[in-house]
């Protein structure tokens, strides 16, 4: 079985004129693993996803995405991966299937109206199919950004705070789908929330961003007691109020 | 280039022109309105000068094969702008579809927009007006490919503009036929216009169409001179048009614009 990480970032940076965003970030995801970047407003989460996305250069560093390098073989490293983001819904003027027809056609997948039935069931969106996106409730659009982001069953999965506007119980739901995704097949997830509650059910290990670069990397049941926190959330607060006070 | 991804964007709009008729109307209502007040406009003229010149074939046809370029041109901005008002360019550009297939697939329903829409324009104005498209002869041909390209160039450069000064941009774009159609005599020969103008005029392609198409109705032969001039111009002017879709695309990668894209002004 192929164990070539599915997302390997090395000495990641991105500067604007007198800002640094992202300042020396290196981590991997291997697959069937589920890695969760955390930070505060600002830390630089979002910026590294785009530069992993290519939407956005980095000023130095290497991004590969199952060995193949975003910016010199953007067409196979991007066919490998999708995402899902609170900030990119589906265009809300076409419908659930017509969006997923659409996003299958430029992801190459091979037969395609069985696997969008697949998808409108698995996501609960029999009932939507045929409605606008625009149409949807924020947690429906959600279910429909992430059948967009499972169109081509991505080797490298990036969610940006999937489970923003959905309820507990879909939010549960989707945290299950997304787990057995990455256990049971060849692929990885890179996932940013801040629900502590939700990265420590679902992630295998976190990185702690702060001012563009990562501070803490570890498991998040452990993480807490090793640095003499109740829990992840006061660690969160911790690293985005106080982060010299865990240098000691 | 992968096909199916130059398909997608195309069904894309596809689906978004069957499902609405209001783009329907869009797409036939400007050119309606031209043919019926230039069709008017010529009959009267031909009812006060007497036997002479054919109005309609000098200012309604013209006025058709320059709405053919304005809609041709439409076709790519109109298609850009539904991805920029739903918010889609981040779907777009992190997924494998590279520029050239966006583009192509832009083109692609262009091609089909404009040509359905010329061809209803045209029925519409034969069955008002009595016009034949072909009383120009089958030469016309050449010169709505002329048109065609300059269409093409014009909708690219004006995607470019969007794509480097954000949304606010779109004001510019609507307008660009009608800055354009003083210097290209659509409905006046060139020399008629200042030095200036003209200069400017020889350097835009559809100046060769309606050159041509005067000439025609004059009783002159098809200038073959013309039509390689305008053919090679408005080449010229796609390959300038994508060398800077390119450059605002790489511009927009390197300041991030693609993620916040909705901003009124990217400057």
């Amino acid at each position: 079985m192929n164990r070539e990480p599915v997302l390997q970032v090395k000495g990641l940076r991105k500067s604007y004129k007198n800002t640094v965003a992202v300042d020396d970030v290196s981590f991997e995801v291997q697959p069937n693993e589920i890695v969760g970047l955390l930070g505060p407003n600002g830390a630089g989460k979002t910026t590294i996803i785009s530069m992993i996305l290519s939407v956005l250069k980095p000023t130095a560093g290497t991004i590969q995405i199952g060995g193949k390098d975003i910016f010199k073989n953007r067409e196979e490293a991007l066919s490998q991966a999708n995402f899902a983001a609170v900030y990119a819904q589906l265009p809300g003027n076409l419908t659930v299937a017509q969006n997923l027809y659409a996003f299958g056609l430029i992801y190459g997948v091979e037969n395609l109206k069985q696997h969008i039935d697949k998808l409108i069931e698995e996501f609960n969106l029999e009932r939507f199919r045929d409605i606008k996106c625009g149409t949807l409730s924020s947690g429906e659009q959600t279910r429909a950004a992430l059948a967009k982001a499972m169109v081509n069953s991505p080797r490298l999965l990036l969610l940006d705070e999937p489970t923003a506007s959905l309820d507990p119980s879909t939010a549960q739901i989707i945290r299950h789908k997304m787990k057995e995704y990455a256990r049971n097949g060849k692929g990885g997830v890179l996932w940013t929330s801040h629900n502590m509650h939700e990265v420590a059910e679902v992630c295998d290990r976190i990185l702690f961003l702060s001012h563009g670069k990562i501070l803490l990397e570890g498991n998040p049941k452990t993480m807490p007691q090793e640095y003499g926190k109740k829990d992840l959330e006061e660690l969160f607060i911790t690293v985005a109020r106080e982060p010299l006070s865990l240098d000691a | 280039m992968n096909l199916k991804r130059v398909y997608a964007i195309f069904v894309r709009q596809f689906y978004l022109i069957r499902d609405n008729p209001t783009r329907i109307f869009q797409m036939l209502i400007w050119g309606t309105v031209d043919i019926i007040l230039w069709g008017f406009t010529s009959q009267y003229l031909t009812t006060i000068a007497g036997p002479g010149p054919n109005f309609a074939l000098v200012f309604l046809g013209a006025v058709l094969v320059w709405d053919f370029m304005s809609r041709t041109m439409q076709g790519i901005t109109t298609s850009f702008l539904e991805d920029s008002w739903s918010r889609n360019f981040l779907n777009l550009f992190a997924s494998p579809l590279s520029i050239s297939e966006y583009l192509g697939g832009l083109v692609l329903i262009s091609i089909s927009k404009s040509v359905i829409g010329f061809a209803i324009l045209l029925l519409v104005a034969g069955a008002i007006f009595g016009f034949s498209i072909l009383a120009y002869g089958f030469s016309v041909l050449s010169f709505l490919f002329i048109l065609f390209l300059s269409g093409i160039a014009l909708g690219m450069l004006g995607v470019s503009m969007m794509f480097r000064f954000g949304p606010i941009a779109e004001w510019f774009i609507w307008p660009l036929p009608a800055l354009i159609s003083p210097f290209v005599g659509v409905l006046y020969p060139l020399s008629t216009l200042p030095g200036w103008m003209q200069s400017v005029g020889k350097i835009l392609p559809p100046s060769y169409v309606f050159d041509g198409l005067r000439s025609i109705v004059a009783g002159g032969e098809f200038q073959a001179t013309s039509f390689a001039m305008g053919v090679g111009l408005a080449i010229f002017y796609i390959i300038i048009a994508y060398i800077v879709f390119v450059m605002a695309y790489r511009r927009a990668v390197r300041t991030g614009i693609i993620v916040r894209y909705s901003a009124e002004s990217l400057s």
